[in-house]
């Protein structure tokens, strides 16, 4: 009985590698990124002006359907990486609404004119401020925001096919029918 | 000549320093510590092993810059933690708050202290039994000793 005790340092060294194995194998894991406070939690409240038009936007604009909520800036090189897919999104339907993140307006226009517009509008958050209350930390950052203006679900990077496939498509899905169920269910 | 020239160059490369130096104007000394010790306490979301006080990042600037502001309104310290944790998490604190989530990072600690503690008292009990135990005669083993030593001793 005492020879086994000599093998619980083995035990333990094969659960451990186990276990780090495990997170080693996953190929969304990454150690500096944040889970969101703002989970099931509504959009802060903001009016800030759009930036292909004159009018205010407000968190009421980001109510009545699924969208997704780009973080994005012309200083940012990655944000340029996942333009292009944004685009083919936007082309599909998807309903993505950007946040311009302490950037340069002019600047801003320019870029979306030279890389295509996927954005059903744009909001210009030039001091950050919205950006803070969302706990935006770098761009670009993409949020999931259901038909009540409740934020669920954060990504930190770029948005590409295969976190779109995995993670986006089905939750954009699973919310458009809790949307339509709850819809049908109002007298 | 050459020397004053040195010299000029010398001290025209100062050294870096560790931390950001803002220039923010508080009404009181106590704001002033006060901010000190939330820049230090305050771990910057983006580069995650610095606190507000030695992050360049632009984050890190915003916050220093709300901080500021919520301190020069005179909130509490318990509002500005919220207003941090209500965006960022609990993990923008270096100390984070006694709740159940963060019960187990607290109690860690302690109880793996507690156990080697333990594990070495058991260690150190069972090998002084072990040592005491074969060294002591049966009854008739002493008889013998005691009487090989009065030979000895009548010699």
């Amino acid at each position: 009985m005492a020879r086994l005790k000599l093998f619980l340092p083995l035990l333990m060294f094969v659960l451990l590698a186990v276990i780090f194995w495990q997170v080693l194998q996953d190929e969304d894991y990454d150690p500096s990124a944040l889970p969101s406070a703002l989970l099931d939690r509504p959009v802060p409240a903001f009016e800030l002006p759009a930036l292909l038009s004159e009018r205010l936007i407000s968190e009421r604009d980001l109510t009545g359907q699924v969208v997704l909520l780009n973080v994005w800036a012309t200083w940012c090189p990655s944000c340029r990486v996942e333009h292009p897919f944004l685009n083919r999104l936007a082309q599909q339907g998807v309903a993505i609404v950007g946040l311009n993140y302490k950037d340069e307006s002019d600047a801003a226009r320019q870029w979306l004119q030279n890389l295509g517009n996927p954005y059903r509008f744009v909001i210009v958050d030039a001091d950050g401020r919205l950006g803070l209350d969302l706990g935006v930390y770098g761009a670009p950052e993409t949020y999931v925001i259901d038909a009540r203006g409740v934020v669920r679900f954060k990504h930190v990077g770029v948005v590409d096919a295969a976190l779109w496939q995995q993670k986006l498509q089905p939750l954009l899905a699973q919310l458009q029918q809790e949307q339509a169920g709850l819809a049908g269910s109002t007298p | 000549m050459n020397r004053w020239i040195l010299l000029t160059i010398t001290l025209l490369f100062s050294s870096a320093a560790l931390a950001v130096v803002e220039t923010f104007e508080f009404d009181s000394e106590q704001q002033r510590k006060r901010y000190n010790v939330f820049i230090e306490e305050l771990r910057c979301p983006k580069c995650q092993n610095q606190n507000l006080s030695g992050s360049n990042s632009p984050i890190a600037a915003d916050l220093r810059r709300e901080l500021y502001r919520m301190i020069q309104e005179g909130q509490s310290d318990d509002a500005i933690v919220d207003f941090m944790v209500s965006r960022y998490g609990e993990f923008v604190l270096y100390r984070p708050r006694l709740d159940e989530n963060t019960i187990i990072l607290w109690l860690a600690p302690v109880l793996f202290v507690l156990i080697g503690v333990g594990t070495a008292l058991i260690v150190i009990y069972r090998h002084r039994k072990a040592a005491v135990g074969p060294a002591s005669l049966s009854a008739e083993e002493q008889a013998r000793l005691k009487a090989l030593l009065d030979e000895e001793a009548d010699d």
